[in-house]
């Protein structure tokens, strides 16, 4: 734990504590990931965690191509349910496969707390390109929208891909969020420098969108190997100053605790306001006028 | 210029490799259900390199590696052979094969060079997949990424495995991992060669350079540069031509068996699961 916590308890402020919970899924075992689950829930409220991350996709695992239907669930199932209960106080956040009430299955993300489903984020940017092929299976999300939370104030959930789009994190700034999740199921690539590329990528990603939004960001990432590719794990959480609070192993599963001081966010956002000085009425503006100059 | 580019993205951090590397060795034998594995060791640097991966992924007790001569077969490869072994303590078992092979060629009459290493490598391709099954251990591949673009291996043969932890890697980068991994400088510092016939080595046959088809490749596979672009960096338009033929051509090797497509659900077509379903 940082002073910076120390302090802030001796001020009275209780740091959030929260679990990263960097898994390796089995591939289309919707069961085994449910136990595997209800396991982290266990130890993350051992650990007093307040909220538990999962990964992207993390009750079914990633390279599903023709299993997506086959695994597909509704956030009011009873799978979700079951593991809403388990948590009990303790938020929770997730990966699963969607399937909507019109049978268009999504690449989606919940957040649970006090017993029940607060929302639910559909990916918006499914990967169609090089390893990726997200499309041809899911159908994908048509909204970046942050929501209110008991603890942990505005939170805005990117999943994965989502993430890499500036617009994404940009709309994030304008929804004034205060916790930024990026589930993620990143395989790795580039093994020529000190970390592995897409590592070094998310990182540099994480730490910019911290200090531009002035939120708390942590990304959970899995780890283990399908078909391949490596899942490098790596989770992180940055505070809005931009400086690392927690990390988790590289490769291997871990529950990692990242621990914050919610005060945090005042005094950054005093130090560097730039998510106040936004000109989201410009920004509007301009992007109409492209859009007209682009498509009309 | 470009032959230092091309060398920055050949460029591999052994240590994080062999990290990836031991732990996907690790996984996928245990999500098929096993604990082991075999190789066939010809004392050349991949299957060093492979041999020293499964052995810090697995234990030493853990893997066989079977040396699989015929009478044609080298004493370096004998010798390299035994100082990876002995250096490792791996478990081994020595199969000749020189009575099968020159049984069926005596029924079939004498074949060419190209189909006499052939020939050989579909027979180590079956011993391997045999001693598999009675060490209980799935066969690692030893097929480097130059050789399976240039579609320099037997399809079936040495090219069988089931899984292969050295085929994103180039010849070159091979070496740095192998000399990373400890493995002998007698093996570092030899030609490479398949011991296809007596005096046989892979650049003679090639007639260019690991070093030189690499940086070429390294550009035109990975970096996707164009023909063009390739000759104003300086390579030589045979050599770009001949490296991208062999590069379409043996395209096959590296792909199961083409499906006549009858029905609404093909076999890697439209019915799509990956290799590690449900594990």
């Amino acid at each position: 734990m940082s002073p910076r916590i120390e302090d802030s308890a001796a001020e009275g402020m209780r740091p959030l504590r929260v679990a990263m919970a960097q898994i390796a899924p089995r591939l289309g075992d919707l069961q085994s990931n449910l136990a595997l689950h209800l396991e982290q829930i266990e130890c993350a409220r051992q650990q007093r965690a307040d909220l538990v991350i999962f990964p992207e996709l993390s009750l079914t695992g990633y390279f599903l191509r023709d299993m997506v239907p086959d695994l597909a669930i509704s956030p009011d199932g009873p799978e979700i349910r079951q593991l809403v209960q388990a948590a009990g106080p303790m938020s929770l956040l997730l990966g699963f496969v969607e399937e909507s009430p019109r049978h268009r299955f999504h690449n989606a993300a919940l957040y649970a707390e006090g017993g029940r489903v607060v929302h639910v984020h559909r990916k918006v940017y499914l990967p169609t390109y090089g390893l990726f092929d997200e499309q041809r299976y899911f159908a994908s999300g048509e909204r970046f929208l942050a929501f209110d939370t008991a603890r942990f104030g505005r939170i805005g959930i990117l999943i994965c891909e989502d993430f890499w789009h500036l617009s994404a994190a940009a709309i994030m700034q304008a929804e004034e969020v205060d916790l930024l999740v990026c589930p993620s199921n990143s395989p790795a690539r580039g093994v020529d420098g000190p970390k592995i590329r897409t590592a070094e990528t998310y990182e540099q990603l994480s730490k910019t969108f911290a200090q531009l939004l002035g939120a708390v960001v942590i990304v959970v990432n899995r780890v283990g190997f399908e078909d391949g590719l490596c899942f490098w794990g790596g989770s992180m959480a940055v505070g809005p100053d931009g400086h690392t609070i927690a990390q988790a192993p590289m490769l291997d599963p871990s529950l990692t605790i990242a621990a914050f001081d919610p005060a945090e966010l005042r005094r950054q956002r005093m130090i560097s306001p730039l998510a106040r000085d936004e000109r989201l009425l410009v920004t509007i503006e301009e992007l109409n006028r492209i859009r007209r100059r682009r498509y009309e | 210029m470009s032959k230092e580019l091309a060398e920055s993205y050949l460029t591999i951090n052994a240590e994080l490799v062999t990290e990836i590397l031991c732990r996907f060795i690790h996984t996928e034998i245990r999500r098929a259900g096993f604990e082991r594995a075999v190789l066939g060791l010809s004392g050349g640097i991949d299957s060093s390199v492979v041999a020293y991966l499964c052995a810090r992924a697995l234990g030493p007790q853990n893997v066989l590696a079977v040396t699989i001569p015929y009478k044609t077969s080298s004493e370096a490869t004998r010798r390299d052979s035994q100082a990876v072994v002995d250096q490792l303590g791996v478990q081994t078992i020595d199969v000749p094969i020189t009575a099968q092979i020159d049984a069926y060629f005596a029924h079939v009459g004498q074949p060419t060079r190209l189909r006499m290493a052939n020939k050989c490598a579909r027979e180590r391709m079956t011993v391997l997949y045999d001693q598999s099954a009675a060490f209980q251990g799935l066969v690692a591949g030893t097929s480097n990424k130059s050789e399976l673009l240039l579609g320099y291996g037997t399809q079936f043969g040495d090219m069988a495995s089931a899984i292969n932890p050295i085929g994103d890697l180039y010849k070159t980068q091979l070496y740095r991992l192998a000399a990373y991994l400890g493995v002998p400088e007698q093996i570092l510092t030899k030609h490479p060669t398949g011991d296809l016939w007596i005096g046989q080595t892979d650049e003679g046959e090639l007639g260019f350079s690991y070093a030189d088809v690499d940086r070429l490749m390294v550009l035109m596979v990975d970096r996707r540069w164009r023909r063009a672009e390739l000759l104003r960096a300086g390579f030589e338009p045979d050599f770009v031509d001949r490296v991208a033929t062999m590069i379409r051509r043996n395209h096959y090797k590296r792909r199961m068996p083409v499906i006549a497509k009858l029905s609404q659900r093909t076999m890697d077509r439209d019915f799509r699961y990956a290799r590690d379903w449900g594990t």
